[in-house]
């Protein structure tokens, strides 16, 4: 079980009080109703699925139920910081990686 | 509203009807803990902006609590942090807060759930040994302390939890989901003196 | 005396306390404190299994979890047996009664052995080179043959009466294995007073301390030492020390699995002990000191019952005072099985001879067990071993051929080097490095905030161990955050040490397709398997294992893995380290169920939802269906009453007088705020701005794809106040889209929603009777039609509680949903109930809602709508605002595939025959005489008998529906085809009327 860190609460809690929702940064056009089938394509279905870093939104559920955004590496499963709702995709990210080489 | 219901009321007969709230008077005790369900309380949820805290405030009497996993409690009303701008508000001295925000012009939203939540009290030295059979979370006194409060999970099912002593904690659940919580809380207090 | 081979000076346990078994139907006397191995081999039994497939007589191989052969079935009563238990783990009480597995008629003379002669036909990949034809065989016949020849114990066939219970837990240390490195580990970390749990699986702490004779600490015996520092360590309130706890799995962020044997070991666990104790443990740091496991030397029937791991000898020994024979050889390839031979000779039993397989190793031990008198032969291989239910001789060899030699023996004490346990490191995706000096791999890279100490981290000797020990553990506490050290480091005064060894098959091995050299005991693998596996084209180790099903058993290859890696390696020619290990995977040993599900079972398997009204029904006999975790009233049948005959008189009453229905698990949302209004627009279909305070609107929500996804009426108290309805069902996941919507799309708006669903208990009164029932236990409210027209809210009491009144219809009659809140719940129905039995009014369920629903074409979402039908689809256009720039889903409705023509849509159906009642979700197609498969063009949706139409009423979704009034279609049924006539979705009442009658 991970531990998230909800920038609401502004500790660690057990993931079990959260839920994922998906991609994070998909902005809905204010004027969806005249939007191209192109346009609604991709902001509907496409999602990146990268390999690696992903901004993904989260909602603490059972917790303070509030929505926030969280950057995780799709490869280790570790969360590299999250950050709240509206704020804007952090531009650089913080180096959390403790792998240590044995003595 | 108030106005088109008195419009053409018709007169009947004043009567009354008993509250039968879920699992009363239920209690079970355990080498090391005892679990009881309290009594109805009088509560709201309470959502509102910053903006707004101060009159809330001084309108319940108590001060909402900014801090996230805080409560406060001032003559037997106790504001409970749930999330940035929402507190469940819990009066066990029968004064209803719902009618105390009622009057307050400042932005926000006051619903009554008094009948939604049930509230069990879980005391003795394994009390947090019980709620951990299953809440993830750290309930030492240096992670839960005094006064702390959280929404968090309990088994299949999610709770309000509320720590009044260092062996004292409130249970509040859905009143549908009491019957479960009751339950896991009795099952657990069986294993809680270790 | 608990058994001949029990050596009464030798030992740690109590010859006072005797404890009564029986294996197999024979009774034996071992002592407190034994496990099931050391009281059997006290008694001289080492046959007490038999292999996988093979059927192979099978012995003791290990002391402790590793064990791959020993596993038997304790049964304490009819519901209470185990298998697969390990003999090696399993502690002795008086009165345990265990039984052998995997044999028939019995463990001596077992039929199935005959697989061992026939073993050339089941080498490897056997099962899937065989049973590939025919194909439909497999299911039939070879999987279901397989399955009943194979496999271990058999499972218990009564449910579990034992209770599992479960604890989340932190601290700040978490120390796994409490041998000499562990213990000292926790002790720095304890010291410094932060919180520190301490785990071994073991019954008692001490690891290798329990054989090692020659270790000495803080001037003790080194078990003694163990014992007192871990009693030290637990009368510290910041520790909590767990024996018999096996950490079997190590997750995320240093969160570990870990269970307890809370009663296994006890005579009369009585009920209120659980029987395992699940340990959920979240640690700022873990060290890991899970020791070292011996590996077996691979020679040809290595596998006869006697032949055992040389520090599994010495456990039993030196820990149990046992002696695993009375003549023993010794065969090896490292230092450490000097001492096992010394151990014993000292102990009295005879030395055969020690076979190393090293040319010229030299060290105090050899020179010790030559001083002794034990014949040494360096260079030489056991190449066979004699014997069949048990061992009888070792037959010995130049390891590069020449003269043979047998040497009788009761006994073979094997050692072929001691493997670093790194199964948690590695669960914790930790990178292990091979180090090609000491030819084992220990932890290269950490993935968490953990360190290896000891002798899972490759550090030989006791000394190095304990210093390493020490350092980690009171550098974890520091870095969770201890501020003072103010401990003793534990000073050893004597150890043992060695390392090396080898890996893979010994000369004896054979190349020779008859010899069994065994890698795998628990699955038959051999030394052939694994190169056989090379030569037909395995160049992967996890292809290797998987053909073998090398290290696949449930010892997970404890003490095979390297070995089956080196032989593989040598084969391809290639190094160790490019061959690669296999990824170990949780759970370290085997965990019950009982564990896994712990609390979760019976009353608490799933929460149980009742509604406030719920009490009066059940003394009612009502029968009651699952409706997601929620109860609900089914139907309420009377003295005789089926349940079609209950539910047709439910429905004809509602029509007639009036019924009262249970609508309290609804779903209900506040919402609230100067912007309500502007939300609802966005979140529903329908226009919401100009809907009066105190009247209702059926409301639509969709989904930003297009589709329907929820559905209810929404009441407006005040021009900042909705009092929301969803579906029963829908509730959770409505209120989390709009949370999303609300957060994160629409931040701007100042509403907030309250779920309310328990808040109110919900009362429908439906019938031309129904304002009769109610006005009565009004107060407040005028219920004239003109003041309360159909589609309204008021705020006012009944029965002297406040209420929200609903004039709304699910029934197509005249109705109301009386919500007052929820401890009221029973006792305003009991008032509404006694006005109603006036009238001649019924209590209906939810069979009956449903048909009186489908009676007038009102839909269910979920029944009737499946995720892909839009509000077009569903014949509810008039529900779409059309004048509204945006809603969520005002986009997705307009896509191409969404307005296409030839789409599904609701309909009616008819059945020609009105007795006939079709089935929901019978197919539905335009020619029956068509060839199979058949061009379906739609399915139905809701199916019922109506009482009140006096014949049968079916809702479809069809192709080009509203397109096909009149028409005739077919629905085919394995017992006939049935001819439907396609019709509107009103059956009943069809102009309204009776909404206001």
């Amino acid at each position: 079980m991970l531990l998230i860190r909800c920038p609401y609460c502004e500790e660690e809690r057990p993931e079990l009080e959260f839920r994922n929702a998906g991609e994070a940064h998909i902005a809905r056009s204010a004027n969806i109703a005249g939007e191209s089938d192109d346009d609604f394509e991709k902001f509907f279905f496409i999602r990146s699925n990268p390999k690696g870093i992903i901004h993904e939104r989260w909602r603490h559920m059972h917790g303070c139920a509030r929505f926030f955004n969280a950057v995780r590496d799709t490869v280790t499963d570790k969360f590299i910081m999250t950050y709240k709702a509206g704020e804007p995709k952090p531009s650089k990210l913080p180096e959390i990686s403790n792998e240590v080489v044995a003595k | 509203m108030a106005k088109a219901a008195t419009k053409k009321a018709t007169t009947v007969a004043t009567l009354s009807v008993e509250r039968r709230p879920a699992l009363a008077g239920r209690t079970t005790s355990a080498p090391a803990v005892k679990i009881e369900v309290l009594p109805p309380a009088e509560r709201i949820s309470l959502r509102a902006p910053e903006a707004s805290v101060a009159a809330l405030s001084k309108a319940l009497g108590v001060t909402l609590p900014k801090k996230p996993k805080t409560s406060a409690s001032k003559a037997g009303r106790t504001a409970l942090w749930l999330g940035p701008d929402e507190w469940l508000v819990i009066d066990e001295a029968g004064n209803d807060p719902l009618a105390d925000c009622a009057g307050v012009s400042a932005l926000h939203s006051a619903v009554g759930i008094s009948h939604r939540n049930v509230a069990i009290a879980v005391t003795g030295a394994g009390a947090a040994a019980t709620i951990n059979a299953g809440c993830p979370q750290d309930l030492s006194l240096d992670a839960f302390p005094v006064g702390a409060c959280s929404r968090t999970i309990l088994g299949k099912t999610e709770i309000v939890l509320s720590r009044n002593a260092a062996d004292a904690f409130r249970v509040e659940c859905w009143r549908s989901f009491s019957d479960y919580v009751f339950t896991f809380l009795s099952e657990g207090s069986r294993d809680a003196a270790v | 005396m608990s058994g001949a081979f029990r050596i009464p000076s030798a030992g740690r346990l109590s010859q006072a306390k005797t404890a009564r078994f029986s294996f197999d139907g024979q009774s034996y006397a071992g002592i407190e404190g034994d496990t099931l191995a050391s009281a059997l081999l006290a008694n001289g039994v080492h046959l007490v299994g038999r292999s996988f497939k093979y059927h192979r007589p099978r012995g003791i191989l290990s002391a402790g979890a590793e064990e791959p052969n020993a596993l038997v079935e304790i049964k304490r009563d009819a519901a209470r047996k185990t298998p697969n238990v390990r003999a090696t783990v399993q502690e002795l009480y008086d009165g345990l009664a265990a039984q052998s597995q995997n044999r028939w008629p019995s463990l001596s003379f077992d039929v199935g052995a005959v697989n061992d002669m026939a073993s050339p036909f089941f080498s490897a990949g056997f099962y899937y080179k065989t049973f590939m034809w025919p194909k439909a065989a497999w299911k039939s016949l070879y999987e279901p043959k397989i399955r009943a020849a194979a496999g271990l114990g058999v499972s218990p066939d009564q449910p579990d009466p034992d209770h599992y219970s479960s604890r989340y837990a932190h601290c700040d240390v978490l120390v796994l294995g409490g041998g000499a490195a562990g213990i000292a580990a926790a002790l720095a970390a304890a010291e410094t007073g932060v919180r520190v749990i301490l785990a071994d699986e073991q019954a008692e702490f001490g690891g290798s301390l329990r054989f090692e004779s020659g270790a000495r600490i803080d001037g003790q015996d080194g078990f003694a030492w163990a014992q007192g520092a871990v009693a030290k360590l637990a009368a510290m309130d910041n520790v909590r020390v767990l024996s018999r706890t096996t950490a079997f799995g190590y997750y995320a962020q240093n969160f570990v699995g870990l269970v307890e044997r809370v009663s296994d070991h006890l005579k009369a666990p009585g009920h209120e002990l659980p029987r395992e104790r699940l340990w959920q443990v979240r640690a700022k740091r873990v060290v890991l000191a899970s020791g070292a496991i011996e590996r077996h030397m691979v020679f040809a029937d290595n596998d006869r019952p006697g032949i055992m791991l040389a520090g599994a000898a010495r456990t039993y020994l030196n820990h149990y005072g046992v002696a695993v024979g009375k003549n023993v050889g010794v065969y090896t390839a490292n230092d450490s099985a000097y001492a096992a031979a010394i151990d014993l000779k000292k102990a009295g039993v005879n030395v055969a001879a020690i076979v190393d397989l090293r040319d010229n190793p030299t060290g105090p031990v050899i020179d010790e067990a030559r001083a002794l008198g034990i014949e040494v032969n360096f260079g030489r291989a056991v190449i066979r071993a004699g014997g069949k239910l048990r061992v009888s001789s070792m037959t010995v060899q130049p390891k590069n051929g020449g003269g043979e030699r047998t040497i009788p023996v009761d006994a073979i004490l094997m050692s072929a080097g001691w493997t670093p346990s790194v199964h948690l490191f590695s669960q914790s995706r930790g990178k292990v490095a091979f180090n090609d000096e000491t030819k084992r791999f220990v932890p290269g890279i950490y993935a968490q905030d953990c360190v290896s100490v000891g002798a899972c981290n490759g550090t030989d000797g006791l000394s190095a161990s304990l210093d390493e020990a020490y350092a980690a553990g009171a550098k974890a506490a520091k870095d969770a955050g201890a501020k003072t050290a103010r401990g003793m480091k534990p000073k050893v005064d004597a150890s043992e040490s060695w390392s090396r060894g080898m890996l893979g098959a010994a000369p004896g091995a054979g190349s020779d397709t008859t010899v069994k050299a065994f890698v795998d005991f628990q699955n038959d693998v051999t030394a052939k398997d694994i190169r056989q596996a090379v030569h037909e084209g395995m160049r992967s180790i996890e292809h290797v294992k998987r053909f073998t099903t090398n290290g696949m058993a449930t010892d997970q290859g404890k003490t095979s893995n390297m070995h089956g890696l080196a032989i593989a390696a040598e084969t391809l020619g290639k190094p160790i380290p490019e061959v690669g290990l296999t990824t170990f995977r949780a759970p370290y040993t085997p965990v019950t169920f009982g564990a896994i599900v712990s609390h979760a079972r019976g009353p608490l398997f799933d929460p149980t939802r009742r509604t406030a009204i719920h009490p009066w029904a059940e003394a009612q006999g009502a029968v009651f269906e699952d409706v997601g975790q929620w109860k609900r009233a089914w139907y309420f049948p009377k003295a005789g009453e089926d349940m079609h005959a209950a539910v047709d008189r439910e429905c004809v009453a509602v029509r007639k007088t009036a019924g009262l229905f249970d609508a309290s698990t609804l779903g209900k949302i506040e919402v609230v705020g100067p912007d309500a209004a502007k939300f609802m627009e966005l979140l529903y279909t329908n226009p919401w701005e100009k809907l009066e305070p105190g009247r209702c609107r059926y409301g639509i929500m969709l989904r930003e794809d297009g589709f329907i996804y929820d559905d209810g009426v929404v009441g407006r108290l005040a021009p900042d106040r909705f009092h929301v309805t969803t579906t029963t069902g829908g509730a959770p996941r409505v209120m989390n889209h709009m949370e999303d919507y609300l957060q994160t799309e629409f931040p701007h708006l100042n509403v907030w929603l309250t779920s309310i669903t328990e808040q109110w208990a919900v009362i429908a009164v439906q019938g031309p009777k129904s304002r009769d029932i109610i006005a009565p236990l009004v107060e407040g409210i005028d219920m004239s039609d003109e003041a309360l027209p159909h589609m309204s809210v008021r705020e006012g009491k009944i029965c002297g509680v406040p209420t929200r009144l609903f004039r709304m219809s699910f029934t197509g009659e005249r109705g109301f949903e009386v919500n007052v809140p929820a401890d009221y719940g029973q006792a305003v129905w009991e008032a509404l109930w006694a006005e109603g039995q006036k009238h001649g009014a019924a209590a209906y369920g939810t069979e009956a809602m449903h048909v009186l629903r489908a009676e007038k074409g009102y839909i269910i979402v979920g029944q009737d709508t499946d995720g892909t039908v839009t509000p077009n689809d569903a014949g509810l256009d008039w529900a779409v605002g059309k004048k509204k720039a945006d809603f969520v889903g005002i986009r997705g409705m307009a896509r191409p595939d969404l307005v296409a023509k030839g789409r599904k849509q609701l309909v009616g159906l008819k059945t020609k025959d009105p007795k006939v009642v079709l089935e929901e979700g019978a197919q539905i197609v335009e020619d029956p005489k068509q060839a199979i498969p058949m061009k379906m063009i739609g399915h139905v949706t809701s199916s019922y008998w109506s009482q009140n139409c006096g014949r049968s009423i079916a809702l479809a979704l069809v192709a080009g529906g509203r397109g096909r009034m009149g028409d005739t279609l077919y629905v085919p049924m394995p017992n006939g085809v049935i001819e439907v006539e396609v019709t509107g979705m009103v059956f009943f009442d069809e102009t309204g009327g009776r909404l206001n009658g």
